[in-house]
């Protein structure tokens, strides 16, 4: 394998990991603040219990999200100097508006959020909650600008082939930053609700019958039945975006070859880019047209048109959009039916009571949303392939010129390192939620409701 | 945007001075919680947790400055971001996986358990090492001028070492002032056994630097500019002295002056720092690459430059706010 290959094994394999974790910590974030606004709001200590419990796993995200952040940061000079070099005028004020406005923000405030519930007034405490989930917010919307930025690059000119920007406002707003920025806090909200459902149903199957437990797994349940079908929506605008700014992603994700009307919907294909075919296929007819052009006869672009005279090619490889973005809508079905059952359940049985199988789903489902959000990432990012930013510099053109030994030996590395932490990771939430169950104490304080604190530090001179 | 004259002049010179203040807040915050964990072997098992508890709520955004230097290097100087850090490529590596597993074991000796804890109070001080060792094998490469040579490399070797006993300094001066009792003394202790790193390290590298580069030679030791300077080597002695005669003194009575050697030692760092920032100036690539032939459009630089006189004050105040809420000794860190 060369160097940009393994490169680009590498960069996916530590954005893979990073998103992970902003992924929980997005809506988590926000979550918590809503746990703490119901504790504040009616006394019940239930939701300080539910607060207790997943701030932890909040600290825990966090502190994995900021340690494989700071990897990315340095990637783009290790691995793609010619990035930066290519649009950095375009891409350093975004992430610089990224560092400033939101890293700063979320990091200082975290501390206060876990440590300080104590040490500070309860309306501080709230406020901090606050930030540091508006802080998350605002770094996935700067981050998912530059993202937007490269699939749909505007409000630019090219001077002696370095990228300059004319129009900020274009080029915060480019055509498809809406729709993933919504596609993504959708997801984040998706992964979070799936968790918490989740876990909480797992506590419920060790035997826990908290109140905190039933009030979580409720939460859980009902907002990802109402995360789902908004998601559903928006991916589908997001397809329709995509199709009018990179429409051979869309022939990949969609296993279309040929531009032609009354194209099938493909549920099952083997795509194969050497005979520029598929095999083993089965689809529904005239679906591709209905679901992209809303008619039988609706013209789909087909791949053929994106290889040169010369036979280079222009699309991605097919088979790895094609596959991530089945997987990422089976994923999503799969929400959409289990989520729908859930809240049935719910009326049906209440949360105390709820059979064994249907917790037992949720508790599977518990990292479903990682599942789904991987598999999106990889069908929009691959499928802009052989661009970095489309239209305007490829991704062989950025790579670094570092020997593929060394970009091989560190990938190990990473690797290693990656999978051990993920299984340590998911290893102590199974282990916070076991020790919760059986009753050890998360917290021995009386929390007042707002007002006073019992260690007002915030008093100088006590 | 010509209110300072040229903006391709003034421009560069002030997002290096930002990038540079960047870096130096970096060493200070982070060198003394990078410290702390280097310290994690020689503390006694029930000291551990309150070495934890005293970096606690400070480490995020104590790495957040790492985030904004290498952002900064890498918005305002893309080309330099490019050279600097495919030259640097496998101690970045080293790096970045240190930090990983230090910030996740901070996370995981406290939830995993029990007897997993030893394990990853491993992985926090190796964590900590690596990220030392990287960070000062990375400056040494960086006065030597990023070329990969024999003796340069084992330049860079001795800084590792010089960085990593300095940064465990620092921290066991900060464990002097957020602790008491025994733990105190034993910090005590450990800052005395650390002080010969530091002053190596600053040493070494004053020394080596002019002799890298006729350049900074020149501008080191001409006259009158070496009149000039005059004061930032005596006052390195004298700060040296101060700390020497002040531990051998520690602990005063109640607690008195418990925060000066951390304040000692910043200055110190702020002072070597300095040095180093007038050996380089104007290049941000030693002798390869100037701040002025790889800054970024002016353009670009302003829309940033904008929106830093406005954050970076708040970052401040919110920062500042955040270390007077966890002022005083270190306690026991609680979620509740």
């Amino acid at each position: 394998m060369d160097t940009l290959l393994l490169s680009r094994i590498q960069f996916g394999a530590n954005i893979s990991f990073h998103i992970l974790f902003p992924t929980i910590t997005i809506a988590l974030g926000w979550m918590l603040l809503f746990f703490k606004l119901r504790f504040s709001a009616t006394g019940d200590r239930k939701w300080m219990d539910a607060y207790m419990f997943w701030v932890k796993v909040f600290a825990l995200s966090f502190a994995m999200g900021v340690v494989s952040g700071i990897t990315m940061s340095f990637q783009f000079g290790t691995n793609w100097p010619g990035f930066m070099e290519t649009v950095g005028n375009v891409a350093g004020p975004l992430l610089a508006y990224e560092i400033m406005t939101a890293f700063f923000l979320e990091a200082v405030f975290l501390g206060i959020m876990l440590f300080g519930a104590s040490k500070v007034k309860s309306w501080v405490h709230t406020l901090a909650t606050f930030l540091v989930a508006f802080g998350t917010t605002m770094s996935t919307f700067w981050i998912i600008v530059l993202n937007s930025w490269m699939h749909t690059p505007q409000g630019y000119e090219l001077i002696d082939g370095v990228v300059h920007a004319t129009n900020w406002f274009e080029i915060v707003f480019n055509p498809s930053m809406p729709y993933r920025f919504v596609h993504m806090m959708l997801a984040s909200g998706l992964t979070v609700a799936f968790l918490i459902a989740g876990i909480s149903a797992l506590r419920m199957l060790w035997g826990d019958k908290g109140e905190d437990v039933k009030s979580a797994l409720r939460v859980g349940i009902i907002a990802a039945a109402g995360l789902i079908p908004l998601q559903i929506l928006a991916g589908d605008m997001h397809g329709l975006n995509t199709l009018e700014y990179q429409p051979a992603k869309v022939a990949a994700m969609e296993g279309n070859w040929e531009t032609r009307s009354n194209v099938p919907l493909v549920l099952f294909a083997i795509p194969d880019q050497e005979n520029r075919t598929n095999h083993f296929e089965i689809s529904i007819p005239n679906g591709a047209s209905y679901i992209l052009k809303h008619k039988a006869d609706g013209v789909v672009p087909g791949l053929n048109d994106f290889v040169e005279e010369d036979g280079t090619i222009m699309h991605p490889r097919v088979s790895a959009v094609f596959f991530s973005f089945r997987i990422m809508i089976g994923t999503g079905v799969a929400m959409l039916l289990l989520s729908w059952a859930g809240v049935v359940m719910l009326r049906k049985y209440g949360a105390g009571n709820m059979p064994k199988l249907p917790l037992i789903a949720f508790s599977a489902m518990s990292f479903s949303g990682w599942i789904a959000t991987l598999a999106g990432w990889y069908t929009t990012e691959i499928g802009r392939q052989p661009w970095l930013v489309q239209g305007v510099l490829s991704t062989k053109d950025a790579v670094s010129d570092v020997p593929a030994g060394m970009v091989l030996s560190t990938l190990i590395g990473y690797l290693v390192i990656y999978a051990s932490l993920i299984i340590a990771y998911m290893g102590v939430i199974t282990y916070l939620a076991r020790r919760a169950t059986r009753g050890e104490p998360l917290t021995s304080r009386q929390y007042p409701r707002g007002g006073t604190t019992d260690v007002p530090v915030l008093q100088p001179g006590k | 945007m010509d209110f300072f004259g040229d903006p391709a002049v003034w421009l560069p010179w002030t997002f290096a001075s930002l990038m540079g203040l960047s870096i130096l807040i970096y060493v200070v915050l982070d060198g003394f919680d990078l410290g702390v964990g280097l310290l994690m072997p020689l503390a006694e098992d029930d000291e551990k947790d309150r070495l934890v508890a005293s970096i606690g709520p400070f480490w995020d955004a104590n790495e957040t400055w790492l985030v904004l230097a290498i952002g900064l290097l890498l918005v305002a100087f893309p080309p330099a971001h490019g050279l600097i850090l495919t030259a640097l490529y496998l101690p970045v590596f080293i790096m970045l996986v240190g930090l990983i597993l230090r910030g996740v074991s901070f996370e995981m000796r406290a939830k995993a358990p029990i007897a997993q804890k030893p394990l990853w109070n491993g992985a926090f001080f190796a964590g900590s090492l690596m990220a030392s060792l990287s960070q000062g094998f990375m400056l040494g490469m960086y006065v030597m001028g990023l070329t990969w040579t024999l003796p340069h490399v084992g330049f860079a070797l001795l800084t590792a070492v010089f960085l990593t006993v300095g940064y465990s300094f620092i921290g066991a001066v900060w464990l002097i002032w957020k602790t008491d009792g025994a733990l105190q003394l034993h910090s005590v202790r450990w800052a005395k056994g650390g002080m010969w790193g530091l002053i190596l390290g600053i040493g070494s590298i004053s020394l080596a630097t002019p002799f890298v580069s006729t350049r900074i030679f020149d501008k080191w030791f001409s006259f009158p500019e070496i009149l000039y300077l005059s004061p930032l080597p005596i006052l390195s002695g004298v700060l040296v002295v101060f700390l020497w005669i002040q531990l051998r003194r520690m602990p005063f009575e109640n607690d008195r002056y418990s925060w000066t050697p951390f304040a000692a030692a910043t200055a110190l760092f702020t002072l070597a720092y300095t040095g180093m920032a007038y050996s380089f100036y104007p290049y941000v690539v030693p002798d390869k690459l100037t701040i002025y032939e790889s800054a970024s459009a002016p353009e670009s630089l302003f829309i940033i430059l904008l929106g830093t006189l406005f954050v970076l004050p708040a970052i401040i105040g919110y920062t500042v706010l955040s270390y007077y809420i966890f002022r005083g000794k270190a306690m026991e860190l609680r979620y509740d």
